[in-house]
Formats: C-alpha cells, sequence, structure tokens
C-alpha cells in the first residue's frame, strides 16, 4: 500500500526574533483567527455560544480564557483563540452572521519591552500613549506600508496581527525600528 | 499628519488610514432607464471642483472600513465637520455658526474669528476667486 504523505504546516516566521534592550520581538504562538460579521441583532446569541462578549465600542477588545475578540468595525471582530477553533462553537448559530476562519491568513508578530511602543511607532501612526491607548485596546492601522491589526495586551506589550505573504515585511520593518527605539 | 476624525471610531485618526470616495451627496436615480443621456452624465460624469468647501465621501478603510461624509476645504485641507454616511447634509452656515460658537466657548474670542476660506490661506477672500483667471504668459515658451 502506498505510504501517505503528510504535509506539515511551516510559520512563515520560524526562524526569526529579535532581542534588545528594552524591545523585542517573537512570533506569537500560532492560534485559530476568524473574522466575525454580525448585526446588532445577532451579538447576544452569538456571544453565548463564543463564550465571551462581543466589545461594541470602538477600539476595545474583550477576553475569555484563551479567546478574545477584537472590535474592527461596527459590525466586525477578529476572534483570536490560542487553543480552541472558535468556528466549533459558533457553528450551530443560526442568528444571521458571517464567520470565515483566516487562521493560516494572519500571522503575529508580539513586541514588547519598556520601548515597545516606540517600536511600532517607527511605522505606526497612531497615539500609543497609554491614555490614548490603554492595555486591551486595538484597532486596524497601518505599519508602513501594509495594514496590521494592532492590539495591546498588556502594559509594554504589543500583539501585531499582519497578512502572512507581508509578515516578512513587517517583521523587518519592526526589526529595524526596535533596534531604533532601544539605542 | 492631517487627523481626521472618524465618526464611527469616535475619535481622529492619521490621515494615512483613510481613503479619500470622491464627491458626496450624489444620489443614483431611482429609474435608470428612463433618465436623459444629459441627465446621467450629469449623475456619472460631473463633478463641482470648488477652490473652498466641498462635501466628500471618505472612507476609512485601514480603520473600521466604514464610508463616511467629510466638509474639507481645499484650499487649506482643514476638516471642517464629519459625519455618518447616510446622514443629512449639513447646512454650511449652520456649520460656520457652531465653530464660532465653540470658539468662543474655549475662550479664544479675543482672537480674530475665520474669514472664510480666505483667512486660513492667508490671502483675502475678494482675491480668492477671481472671474478671469491671469494668463500664464510663460506658456508654450519652453
Ligand atoms: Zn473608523
Amino acid at each position: 500500500m502506498a505510504e501517505t504523505a503528510t504535509a506539515q504546516r511551516r510559520t512563515s516566521l520560524e526562524t526569526r526574533g529579535f532581542d534588545a534592550k528594552g524591545a523585542s520581538l517573537t512570533l506569537a504562538p500560532s492560534s485559530f483567527r476568524v473574522s466575525l460579521r454580525a448585526p446588532e441583532a445577532s451579538i447576544s446569541v452569538l456571544e453565548e455560544a463564543l463564550g465571551l462578549s462581543l466589545p461594541r465600542l470602538p477600539k476595545t477588545s474583550s477576553e475569555e480564557g484563551t479567546r478574545a475578540a477584537l472590535w474592527l468595525g461596527p459590525d466586525e471582530w477578529l476572534v483570536i483563540d490560542t487553543e480552541t477553533d472558535p468556528l466549533t462553537a459558533s457553528r450551530g448559530v443560526e442568528a444571521l452572521h458571517s464567520a470565515v476562519d483566516i487562521s493560516h491568513r494572519n500571522v503575529g508578530i508580539v513586541a514588547s519591552g519598556a520601548y515597545a511602543a516606540e517600536a511600532v511607532n517607527g511605522g505606526c501612526p497612531q497615539d500609543l500613549s497609554p491614555e490614548a491607548f490603554p492595555v486591551g485596546a486595538c484597532s486596524r492601522t497601518v505599519l508602513g506600508k501594509i495594514e496590521i491589526v494592532l492590539w495591546k495586551k498588556a502594559e509594554n506589550s504589543f500583539h501585531i496581527e499582519c497578512w502572512r505573504s507581508f509578515s516578512p515585511y513587517a517583521f523587518a520593518f519592526l526589526t529595524a525600528s526596535a533596534r531604533d527605539a532601544a539605542a | 499628519m492631517l487627523l481626521i476624525r472618524c465618526p464611527y471610531c469616535e475619535e481622529e485618526r492619521p490621515e494615512l488610514e483613510f481613503r479619500n470616495g470622491g464627491q458626496a451627496h450624489i444620489a443614483r436615480s431611482t429609474d435608470i432607464v428612463q433618465e436623459s443621456a444629459e441627465a446621467f452624465e450629469r449623475f456619472f460624469f460631473i463633478r463641482d471642483n470648488p477652490k473652498g468647501v466641498i462635501f466628500e465621501r471618505w472612507r476609512h478603510i485601514h480603520g473600521c472600513g466604514r464610508f463616511f461624509n467629510a466638509v474639507r476645504d481645499t484650499i487649506t485641507d482643514k476638516f471642517h465637520h464629519t459625519y455618518k454616511a447616510g446622514e443629512p447634509q449639513p447646512d454650511l452656515n449652520e456649520l460656520i455658526a457652531a465653530n464660532e460658537d465653540r470658539r468662543m466657548d474655549e475662550g479664544r474670542g479675543d482672537m480674530p474669528a475665520d474669514q472664510g476660506p480666505g483667512s486660513w490661506a492667508n490671502v483675502p477672500p475678494d482675491q480668492i476667486n477671481v472671474a478671469e483667471p491671469a494668463a500664464d504668459a510663460s506658456k508654450g515658451d519652453a
């Protein structure tokens, strides 16, 4: 009998990393990601199925265990889960909504350290001061020439989501920026 | 960098996140088949190109993704007002009056009031719009 070939999924940034005093970059753990769109009327049913609240305020996120929901637009969320597939939970929901698996479309990069905000600000024009961008804040925005989703997970720690094919650019950009910021 | 207030994100965001979407408040005919060629041309091709205040569509493409409307001055790039798509076109005079009230409320009553586009561009209003543009003497010389 013929042997079954198994394809192995590799991330685009497997061997990358950058560490400097004050600003370091690492690859975020592989995660399930769902692009969720839903009208107001469907939100409560989806919240119950997903087991976390969907934030209604601009630039806010919610977290429950390994799952997080990031507000991207008035009817749009990015749901990230490091352990279980959110689609399994939302599959049975009959209320009008759209949930698309984008787990492998995105790559996550974590920038952390005292100068993490400066490193991100090297290519992102948003105000990242603690007043304007507190812990838990998230936003779709730009980094240099690409679009990213920026999420402040903790004091001095930013999670950057970019499209997979843009990830070498994002990582190179952040490396250069982090090097400058930490210098 | 220019800061533009997105009415959906409810805050000012850097201009790099936005894209211009052309003139606002152009309604498509509900009965386009019956429209004359001239009326369709006006709807499809003809746009204002004012030197001064213009109503425009903008899209927060690298943010919430929403289209919204803005009142912008084409001379100074100043955004006077932004509002959600579908909301009625604001009255320009009321907007100017509201801005004036805000200026007084902010205790800037002793500073000169905006005299319209002219003052923003540091050019007297009566010199901004000329009926007959001066002929360009150098044209065709090169
Ligand atoms: Zn927005």
